[in-house]
């Protein structure tokens, strides 16, 4: 099992982690610590895997940034290589060619990928192209929700606008007939939206 | 964004923390943003609350405290818009572990959830609970996460399986009723779910034997079929790694063939064929199908024997530990390991390419390498992979000379055919990494020397010449200035010399400068200096021509810093001036140790083995009595012939010495000898000392003067009972100056009012399991404390473990209890407690002493409790 997932810069500099077991804050630190020191030390030609505490971490940089899978003994090294290659092309994919910038200002949505790609340490989803639509159809559910709330609030300041507008020019809810009706139509269909919300 | 947005953007904190030039100008921009979160989490702020949690989130990866945003995620978990519920879950993740209490007030959200109408709100509770849910949370919601392994969207089922993976590991009690919905999981054709039903089922394997029975009954011949279908599918896009068909899959399938296979040789039967074929067909040149034929290599080497499949198996590794590929031979190194049990013979066959890898540039498959050769090593093979191990030494980089020096030493002990060779390689090593050399090993070295009469001669020699190549490396410098001192007539006349040996010439004059360069290299440590300094006293009366620059040179040290040189020279400087007629006898060579009592003190002894009598604070385990070691056992260095030992080093060295030493007088007239007992010898010793009987000091030098070789270490004994109470740091101290120590061994015995009256032991309390003894003594000048050193023995054949004494006394007496030596009580007697404790009677001559006592201890964890008075103590204390 993946006892936890790092990513790590060059510099050292954490960009995203995942606990699996059970570690306090102040273990993970020094966890972090040990291991940038350990790895981001390592000549570019050496094999991939590093022995910490009797457990095996199996790390691979990609272009900047250092992907680390802390695993037991007795786990396969090179499949788990192999995940996390399976990763980074998932958010290559997701991100179109990805690079550390992404990951740190969307941070979250590295999360939630690999969240698609790992339960409890153990890979969950072999197809690149489910984990991306799964993603993606979350994503958008994100952003009905977000449409939602938005063009609502667009509707009212519309509707508040306009009404005022009229207002502003001399047609009162008593001028003109066909003006009366919209402004008074909009303002029934603000007040609906706004109960709705 | 939000239009009505006020404060920063996630965006935008980002930007100005990745801004910041200094650290502090990246907390300030922390602090900030903390300070607005925290207002907006105080003012119940909805609208931005999932937008300050991921804040929060960066901040946490930052390494910033974020602990007051847990509430948050709990909130946000409970409302009901899905973005909500997602930012909600993912800080849940990120900001609580397992063992927060908070995490429990999230199962009722989690149980609503996974009963949510929204299969992707279900996935998220699913996600959250598999990543972090505790032992409770396990049994509170199993039966969600069951019922969810037959969802209809198999993107919920796969999460359903590994989630109780989760589950059955924090409680395996509810293992038996998953077994069922993960079986019916391996039918699936779906992947995910077939890739976590199968990982579900070799985890229930791990945790329950009854699982594995019916897996192994039940699923085995699916299990290949689907394997088998897999090796041969045809292309798949979807699935496809380098040209193979979902490795992933191979990899968990093999897994549980593997488990299903272990010990079970029907099943092993039925997996032969596809094994076979996935070891021969898998293409071998991309990671994909190393990672599968390396799972393969596995499950072949862990089922039932079946010797061509072995052989295959050997073959794929013996190809991998000549790949280029640094990954490939790390796993190879790895599998042979595991091979090595199996079928030792084909692990042999690889031996060169092996020890080619201890020699890699890379240190992990070093490291692996090594730890493989060190199991390789037999009473066949030992030579040769020494000999290209300590070659190696001498190229190997820094940080791996200390394992690689471990590991030859640990070998050449374990497997030398012949003491010359054990010395030898020892040598070498000694010379070429003596510094990475741990101090039992040496200690253990000069012991075996000791030991083998025909080859002092040789060592000696052999030592002289190393040491004029390598003087840089300590322990080389210790075992030689500890042969030359002992044997140094040996080296001059070339006594015992072998056929092998060339002739060297040194003279008297050459070995000292051997000494005198020892002691003055600036970076010698204390230890060396000090061994030079005894082996100087040694040579001293070996070669009388040399025994005046001898004497210029431990006068050197008479203005030394270090308190110990200072000491030891002013004493040695009076032996040489004072007591001619002793000294030849004083220094004679060290009786032989016993390497069998050696090697079982030493396993026993290990923890212990440090102390150096720098003067530092000594945390040991034993108490009071340690550090008051320390010097008794200096003393007996300089009164016995013990001398060289490493007296500032080696606690356990000087146990074992002392313990060989002592064995003949256990049983002196007049005094009051404790039961001995394994490691304990020097506390024994000391309790001697601080008990000292009336007449022990005259008989000391009457023997002293008499000189009897037969009855020496009886002397040292008594010799030492006298004078330790004399020494500074001792337990029962009195200002007496140093010089009186050695005058002491002069022949006017007035040491006896000084120790105060002296008073047989009492059995102060004895039961039908254990007797307490008390050793009583008197500081001198001061009547009215009364030092007792109690000493506790089992009579009971079971240990006691958790041995605590307590004792109380009445107002007029004053009791101080030290730390006992220890907690452990072995049965029937085999060796004792001892605790020393000081009692004040303000009402001397008066009242006598009185004392409630308590004892409790553990037998097999079960609380004993024993409870007495102490009323029988002498009238006058």
């Amino acid at each position: 099992m993946i006892h936890f997932v790092l990513l790590i810069s060059r510099q050292g500099k954490v960009r995203l982690t995942k606990w699996y077991s059970p570690y306090s804050q102040k273990e993970r630190t020094k966890v972090i610590r040990e291991l940038s020191g350990l790895i981001l030390t390592r000549g570019p030609k050496l094999c991939n895997f590093v022995e910490w505490r009797g457990l095996r971490v199996v790390y691979k940089r990609y272009a900047s940034l250092y992907f680390c899978m802390c695993i037991d003994e007795d786990d396969n090294e090179l499949e788990i290589l192999e995940i996390i290659h399976h990763y980074v092309e998932v958010l290559d994919r997701y991100f179109g060619s990805v690079c550390e910038l992404d990951l740190i200002y969307n941070f979250h949505k590295a999360y939630f990928i690999l969240d698609e790609l790992l339960i409890a340490g153990e890979l969950q989803e072999p197809s690149k192209r489910t984990v991306a639509r799964l993603v993606a159809a979350q994503d958008s559910l994100v952003e009905t929700a977000k449409e939602q709330t938005s063009s609502i609030t667009n509707i009212i300041a519309q509707a508040a606008n306009f009404t005022i507008k009229m207002l502003h020019k001399g047609y009162g809810p008593w001028g003109s007939n066909a003006l009366h009706l919209e402004s008074l139509l909009l303002v029934d269909v603000c007040t609906r939206l706004v109960d709705q919300h | 964004m939000n239009p009505f947005s006020s404060g920063t953007r996630l965006r935008d904190m980002i930007r100005a923390i990745r801004s910041c030039k200094t650290a502090a100008e990246e907390r300030a921009v922390v602090r900030k943003e903390c300070a607005a979160i925290r207002a907006a989490i105080s003012e119940n702020d909805q609208d931005y609350r999932h937008r300050n949690l991921a804040k929060l989130m960066f901040i946490h990866m930052l390494g910033y405290p974020t602990h007051f945003g847990q509430m948050e995620c709990l909130k946000l978990i409970a409302s009901s818009g899905f973005p909500e519920k997602r930012i909600g879950y993912l800080g849940l993740m990120l900001l609580l572990d397992e063992r927060q209490e908070v995490l429990m007030l999230v199962t009722n959200s989690l149980k609503q959830d996974l009963n949510h109408s929204n299969q992707y709100i279900i996935g998220l509770a699913l996600c959250a609970l598999g990543n972090i849910c505790s032992a409770e949370m396990a049994r509170d919601l199993a039966p969600e996460v069951e019922r969810l392994l037959q969802f209809r969207d198999p993107n919920i089922r796969k999460k359903a399986a590994l989630c109780s993976i989760r589950i059955i590991k924090k409680v395996p009690d509810l293992a038996e009723n998953f077994i069922n919905p993960a079986a019916s999981l391996l039918r699936e054709k779906h992947h995910g779910v077939l890739i976590t039903g199968i990982q579900l089922c070799t985890d229930l394997c791990k945790v329950s034997s009854e699982a594995l029975e019916y897996f192994r009954e039940k699923c085995t011949e699916g299990l290949v079929k689907t394997l088998k279908d897999m090796a041969n599918s045809p292309y798949a896009p979807e699935y496809d790694i380098a040209g193979i068909t979902d490795p992933f899959l191979h990899i968990r399938l093999l897994k549980l063939l593997r488990i299903l296979g272990q010990g079970d040789a029907d099943a092993s039967d039925c997996m032969n064929d596809i094994l076979a074929q996935v070891a021969t067909k898998i293409e071998s040149n991309k990671n994909a199908g190393n990672a599968i034929l390396y799972e393969c290599v596995g499950t072949i080497m862990s089922i039932e024997d079946n010797g061509g499949l072995r052989v295959l198996a050997i073959n794929i590794l013996g190809r991998f530990l000549s790949n280029r590929d640094n990954n490939i031979r790390y796993v190879a190194l790895n599998m042979l390991m595991k091979a090595i049990t199996v079928d030792a013979q084909a692990v042999q066959r690889h031996r060169a390419t092996i020890l080619e890898c201890v020699k890699d540039s890379d240190a992990s498959i070093r490291k692996k390498a090594l730890d493989l050769v060190y199991l390789l090593v037999n009473e066949s093979n030992v030579k040769p992979l020494t000999k290209e191990l300590i070659e190696y030494l001498e190229a190997s980089d820094q940080e791996f000379k200390g394992v690689l020096t471990a590991k030859i030493c640990t070998l050449v002990e374990k497997f030398s055919p012949e003491k010359i060779w054990y010395i030898d390689q020892m040598l070498k090593v000694l010379s070429e990494a003596g510094n990475f050399v741990k101090d039992e090993v040496w200690h253990a070295l000069i012991v075996v020397i000791s030991n083998a009469s025909d080859l002092h001669g040789y060592s000696v020699r052999a030592l002289y010449r190393a040491f004029q190549t390598s003087a840089e490396q300590e322990t080389l410098v210790r075992v030689a200035v500890w042969c030359i001192g002992e044997y140094g007539d040996m080296l001059v006349n070339n006594v015992g010399m072998l056929d092998i040996e060339e002739p060297i010439t040194v003279t008297e004059y050459d070995a000292v400068d051997a000494l005198e360069v020892s002691i003055k290299r600036h970076n010698s440590d204390l230890t060396t200096k000090a061994m030079a300094l005894i082996a100087l006293l040694k040579l001293s009366s070996r070669f009388p021509s040399c025994s005046e620059r001898i004497k210029d040179i431990i006068l050197q040290n008479k203005r030394s810093f270090v308190l110990e040189l200072q000491q030891r020279s002013i004493e040695f400087n009076c032996i040489l001036q004072k007591h001619q007629n002793i000294r030849s006898a004083l220094v004679e060579r060290m009786p032989v140790l016993d390497e069998a009592t050696f090697s079982g003190r030493r396993a026993g002894s290990l923890p212990t083995s440090v102390s150096t009598s720098t003067g530092t604070a000594r945390n040991l385990p034993n108490g009071i009595a340690k550090p008051a070691a320390a010097p008794v056992a200096d003393l007996l260095d300089l009164s016995s012939d013990d001398a060289p030992a490493p007296s500032s080093s080696g606690g356990d060295f000087l146990q074992d010495l002392l313990g060989v030493d002592l064995s003949p007088a256990s049983a002196p007239p007049g005094t009051s000898q404790p039961p001995k007992a394994g490691t304990d010898v020097l506390l024994d010793l000391l309790s001697i000392g601080t008990s000292p009987p009336a007449q022990s000091s005259s008989s000391a030098s009457n023997i002293l003067s008499s000189i009897q070789d037969d009855k020496a270490s009886l002397a040292n004994l008594n010799g030492l009972a006298s004078l330790t109470s004399l020494s500074p740091n001792a337990t029962s101290a009195s200002p007496a100056p140093m010089m009186d120590l050695l005058d002491g061994f002069g022949p006017s015995p007035q040491k006896k009012e000084e120790n105060g009256p002296a008073y047989p032991s009492l059995v102060a309390y004895e039961s039908s399991t254990l007797r307490m003894t008390f050793n009583i003594s008197k500081q001198p000048g001061n009547p009215q404390t009364t030092l007792i050193q109690a000493i506790f023995t089992n009579l009971s054949p079971n240990v006691y473990n958790d041995f605590l004494f307590q004792a109380a006394v009445p107002k007029f007496l004053q009791l101080h209890l030290d730390p006992a030596s220890s907690n452990t009580l072995p049965a029937s007697g085999n060796g004792s407690i001892t605790q020393s404790m000081k009692v004040t009677n303000s009402q001397h001559g008066k009242k006598s002493l009185v004392m409630r006592i308590r004892i409790a201890y553990k037998i097999n964890n079960k609380d004993v409790l024993e409870e007495g008075q102490v009323s029988n103590f002498p009238r006058d204390l």
